[in-house]
């Protein structure tokens, strides 16, 4: 330590100088080649699409400041609402279901249970399988005359195939059966955040509420719930964040041909491409991202908040 | 006593067994379902009494998509994007995190600052003008726009940066003092040691870019440059009601995810769980 110091005394000023320009030149070539990128691909249109939102644009004619118009228009746009509604509904429906299941399998996979690779591989799997494939199996699956689900259906309960739910066909039945859908296809992955947080559980702690008497459900109750505060926290924040950003489901569920999206299954990313890329209406639709953004950030500083409050 | 908390326990047991294998069913099904109709004519796939295993394969499926639709051509395209991406993501984050976690230099915090602050904004917020930015650099309707849209990512700097901060810096002091350049302790020390990373990363990546939807859906219109996302999408509504064909494609679809995900799974559960408790 102290040679050190003597060693750094004793260079020139000048030197010392240079070193630190060539250690800054060299840091900055490490991150250059990622930099670049993301500044011109990321950053760049963040700020644009700032920029966007205030003007009226088709993408050929010039643009033209509008102040507040696209926001305005926003405000009094029923289809929009609709789309923002549905988006709501979908978050609540798929939040919950798919946080219970996922803490539920993780608990079970977290005992020694036979098989237990196997089946934390078998839930993960549809969360990488190609969402268009295993949509297209769903859609056949639960079609609503032909597939086996009714069928089966028809043969428990007697109940006529016409009578019985049209699911992804079906206005009543849509979302329904796409939450159905995104639970079974996600809940792997919240599950295998769950399990690290399991096992980051420290078991004297469980050893210790048994010596004091505590039963099975005393113990989850008072150690494992607490003790999973900041994931639940996490799995919470980005389950949410993701149901706000969905659009492919709910493109390739219901399924044909995209015209066939009526109302009661428009969100609002579906909304964001349609008006830019159909109706080239490149500022209205930013506008929109807009709002998808602020949402978004708002549930993103709540889950600070609440790290703050509840994490370690 | 001891008996009934035992006997309490065995049905319990049982109980737990029951539910896990009724989900693995549950899960498994579709999949099952799905390799079954491969195998079957149209007028049989949805035939009830299902016949899960065809009396007579109907091989033909699988030589036929082929021809139906470009699905060589499309299973290239995506093959290519996603090794390009992949390596590009790869070597570029690991090279950035190296810097924001082992380095110092002027503007360190606000840059990486830059980068966390995005992870939280959604794509879909800016896809809009990220369209009209490459389409005026003339990349509207190339791989090379798909490639750049995903290259980049904050998500696998910040990946790569968790995991460099768990190696000690004394490391790298001795190496430095070994005569190691930093570029050489990056790739002699950093590299070998950040094998659990990269391969999560390379299991995000890769996944990422082949089951990728939106983007190819916006940047590629040309039916040559499709990938097999779009491609299938295509074939379906095309085809509605080909359904032994539908299911053949969607099953050589999946292959390739599914050889990347078994070989390298060990890593994918280890990687979700870090990357998940790090947030």
């Amino acid at each position: 330590m102290q040679n050190e110091t003597i060693l750094r005394t004793n260079k020139s000023p000048k030197s010392r100088l240079s070193r630190g320009l060539r250690d800054n030149l060299v840091a900055y070539s490490f991150i250059a080649p990622n930099f670049i990128g993301f500044a011109l691909f990321t950053l760049v249109p963040m700020i644009f699409a700032f920029i966007l939102a205030f003007v009226k644009w088709d993408g050929a004619n010039p643009m033209k400041f509008i102040g507040l118009d696209n926001f305005s228009r926003l405000i009094s746009d029923t289809t929009f609402h609709k789309a923002l509604w549905n988006t709501i509904v979908y978050t609540v429906g798929v939040v919950p279901l798919t946080m219970i299941v996922a803490l539920a399998l993780a608990i079970l996979l977290n005992q020694k249970i036979m098989g237990r690779n196997f089946m934390r591989t078998v839930f993960f799997f549809p969360y990488v399988a190609s969402l268009v494939a295993v949509a297209a199996v769903w859609n056949f699956i639960f079609s609503p005359t032909m597939g086996p689900v009714n069928n089966i259906l028809h043969l428990i309960t007697g109940i006529p195939l016409e009578d019985l739910p049209r699911w992804a066909a079906d206005k009543q039945w849509a979302m329904f059966t796409v939450v159905l859908f995104t639970v079974w296809k996600n809940m792997g992955y919240y599950m295998v955040i769950y399990l690290a947080g399991l096992q980051g559980i420290n078991p004297e702690l469980y050893e210790a509420a048994e010596l004091d008497g505590a039963g099975p459900w005393r113990r989850f109750r008072n150690v494992t719930v607490p003790q999973l505060a900041p994931t639940t926290f996490f799995v919470l924040m980005i389950l949410v964040i993701n149901s706000f950003k969905v659009y492919d489901i709910f493109i390739n569920l219901f399924a044909g041909a995209d015209n066939q999206l009526n109302n009661a299954t428009r969100v609002m990313v579906y909304q964001i491409y349609n008006t830019a890329f159909r109706s080239l209406d490149y500022g209205y639709a930013s506008a929109m991202a807009i709002v998808l953004f602020l949402l978004v950030l708002g549930i993103t500083i709540v889950q600070f908040r609440g790290e703050k409050k509840y994490g370690q | 006593m001891v008996g009934k908390s035992k006997g309490l326990k065995i049905s319990l047991m049982v109980l737990v067994y029951a539910l896990l294998i009724l989900t693995v069913l549950a899960m498994l099904v579709p999949y099952i379902w799905m390799l079954s109709s491969s195998l079957k004519l149209n007028k049989d796939v949805f035939s009830f009494p299902m016949q899960w295993i065809p009396a007579n394969p109907r091989w033909e499926n699988f030589q036929d998509i082929w021809t139906r639709i470009p699905l060589g051509r499309f299973i290239y395209n995506t093959a290519k994007l996603s090794v390009i991406v992949t390596i590009l993501q790869l070597l570029t984050s690991s090279f950035a995190a190296y810097a924001f976690s082992k380095l110092h230099f002027r503007g360190k915090n606000a840059i990486f600052l830059g980068y966390i602050a995005t992870i939280a904004i959604p794509w879909q917020a800016y896809m809009v003008p990220q369209f009209i930015l490459m389409r005026y650099m003339g990349l509207n309707n190339t791989h090379l726009a798909i490639i750049l849209l995903q290259a980049f990512s904050a998500f696998g700097v910040f990946m790569m940066r968790q995991f460099y901060q768990g190696v000690p810096d004394e490391l790298c002091e001795a190496a430095r003092i070994d005569g190691l350049s930093e570029y050489g302790i990056w790739a002699r020390i950093m590299l070998p040691l950040s094998k659990p990373a990269l391969s999560t990363l390379t299991i995000f990546t890769f996944v990422a870019t082949w089951n990728d939807f939106l983007g190819p859906m916006i940047y590629l219109t040309d039916t040559k440059l499709k990938t097999i996302q779009i491609g299938l999408r295509m074939f379906i509504s095309q085809y509605s009601a080909e359904y032994g064909l539908i299911m053949a494609a969607s099953v050589v679809s999946i292959i390739p995810v599914v050889i990347v995900f078994l070989a390298l799974q060990k890593y994918f559960v280890q990687g979700v769980a870090a990357s998940g408790i790090k947030g």
